[in-house]
């Protein structure tokens, strides 16, 4: 029973995550070639978290990042928006155990994998949930809100596909494999 | 690199004096509020009723310009993409058309176009000083504390705890891996080639996010050792008892929030209609 609640490293993972993900958000947006958008790296960040630590703590990190940071740089959260980063942070945490991380190898089907299920959690995400909640809750014409999360979709896959793929890879090298001692001749 | 944030600002005002969770329920009370109703009478009430809290609290509109500044242009933005994407809306909600004039197609200006963008407007007036107040009055640890109260598991609201906690420091971290790396050449502007933008985009986090991997290493182990987590409750530090005045707003509060959802309500649709 105790195991099953968030262990003491997830908690922390959560809080940091969250901290970070603020961080990545506000400070390293890039200029994209898209005039007056940028790509945001947060969510590459959100996709590696979820993919180390498991799905609840994606959704939270997801959850807490996106609704502190629309409450200290907005200073009203866009709650219709948070959902979806928690839905994605929850999704792409599922295939944490698939992927394994932690073995230290991130090879070509692990890649695949990990970016199939990004770019279905990210459509569903941001092309039906983001709209249709901005619909139901704040009355917003349904063709600008679906414009906006289509944008917002497809410039995120790209980012998480690109620079979330650059990151696991890296962490990947810091772990150590399990066949990584050999016996010395 | 300055950007500012909103953060908690002390001051001796009734508002600072209420406990975090009052000030939680408020304004999640209030937002709900907002959020349902459209009713134009109801939002001008709650716009009106939210100016005289925000007086009440004695924070300065100079202390938070940076943001008001910020949401205006957002709201204008907004309110033209609106009218770009869909300039009948208005018709379409309250049934009838009186243009004004017309400029070309399907776009004319009409009163209930311009009507149902006020109502959005509003919408955002009415929710932001409230928003604003609750976050530059609650203490980030004692918001924590409420979050737990209210109901939220200990862990997770630990979890805000930590991330309020630790914003400045990744905040420090990031600039100094980012100074680091543009010492060495390390460009994110517009002047490098896409791919190259991405490459350095990624040279700076990665070293950010182990450092902060590292972190959550030697947090987590500080805290085993401590025993969190050991028992089913946790008491705060910065936790306030209730008193009456708590209780008296948190009545006004759910009062207020009957009233205009019955009002907003009682004819069935969640706008008011004036041109009826």
């Amino acid at each position: 029973m105790f195991k099953k609640q968030l262990s003491i490293k997830n908690i922390v993972a959560i809080g940091i995550g969250a901290a970070v993900f603020i961080i990545l958000a506000k400070f390293v947006s890039l200029p994209s070639p898209v005039p007056n958008t940028s790509i945001q790296t947060s969510y590459a960040f959100l996709a590696l978290m979820a993919v180390v630590f498991g799905p609840i703590a994606g959704a939270l990190i997801g959850l807490i990042g996106h609704a502190l940071n629309d409450a200290i740089s907005y200073g009203s959260v866009w709650w219709s928006w948070v959902v979806v980063s928690l839905f994605v942070g929850f999704i792409i945490g599922l295939v944490a155990k698939r992927i394994n991380i932690e073995s230290g190898v991130f090879n070509k089907s692990k890649l695949i994998t990990f970016n199939v299920v990004q770019i279905i959690a990210q459509a569903i995400g941001w092309f039906l949930i983001a709209p249709v909640l901005d619909i139901l809750v704040y009355a917003e014409p349904a063709n600008k809100v679906f414009v906006q999360g289509l944008f917002a979709g497809v410039s995120n896959m790209v980012t998480v596909g690109v620079i979330g793929s650059i990151l696991l890879f890296a962490y990947s090298k810091t772990r150590t494999q399990s066949n990584s001692l050999h016996r010395e001749l | 690199m300055a950007v500012e944030m909103l953060s908690y600002i002390e001051r001796k005002s009734p508002i600072h004096q209420l406990a975090g969770v009052t000030k939680l329920l408020c304004f999640i009370i209030w937002s709900t509020a907002a959020m349902l109703t459209y009713d134009t009478r109801i939002l001008l009430f709650l716009f009106v009723l939210s100016i005289v809290i925000f007086i009440t609290s004695k924070i300065k509109i100079k202390e938070i310009s940076f943001i008001l500044i910020f949401i205006l242009v957002f709201l204008f933005l907004n309110n033209i993409a609106i009218y770009m994407f869909s300039p009948q809306e208005g018709v379409k909600i309250y049934g009838t058309s009186y243009i004004l004039f017309e400029i070309a197609g399907r776009y004319n200006v009409t009163v209930e176009q311009i009507f149902y963008q006020i109502n959005i407007t509003l919408k955002y007036f009415t929710v932001t000083p409230v928003a604003l107040l609750f976050i530059v009055t609650t203490h980030p640890s004692e918001f924590a504390a409420s979050l737990n109260k209210i109901g939220v598991s200990y862990r997770i609201s630990y979890a805000v705890a930590l991330a309020l906690r630790y914003i400045p420091d990744v905040q420090r971290d990031f600039r100094n891996i980012a100074l680091a790396q543009q010492a060495r050449g390390v460009d994110l502007s517009s002047k490098e080639k896409l791919s190259k933008r991405i490459k350095n985009a990624a040279s700076i986090m990665i070293p950010l996010i182990l450092s902060s991997l590292d972190k959550i290493e030697t947090i987590s182990n500080a805290m085993e050792l401590r025993g969190f987590g050991k028992n089913k409750e946790r008491t705060w530090y910065s936790a306030r008892p209730f008193q009456s005045r708590d209780y008296i707003t948190l009545v006004i509060f759910v009062l207020l929030l009957i009233f205009a959802l019955v009002i907003t309500f009682h004819d069935g649709n969640r706008f008011y209609n004036p041109f009826k």
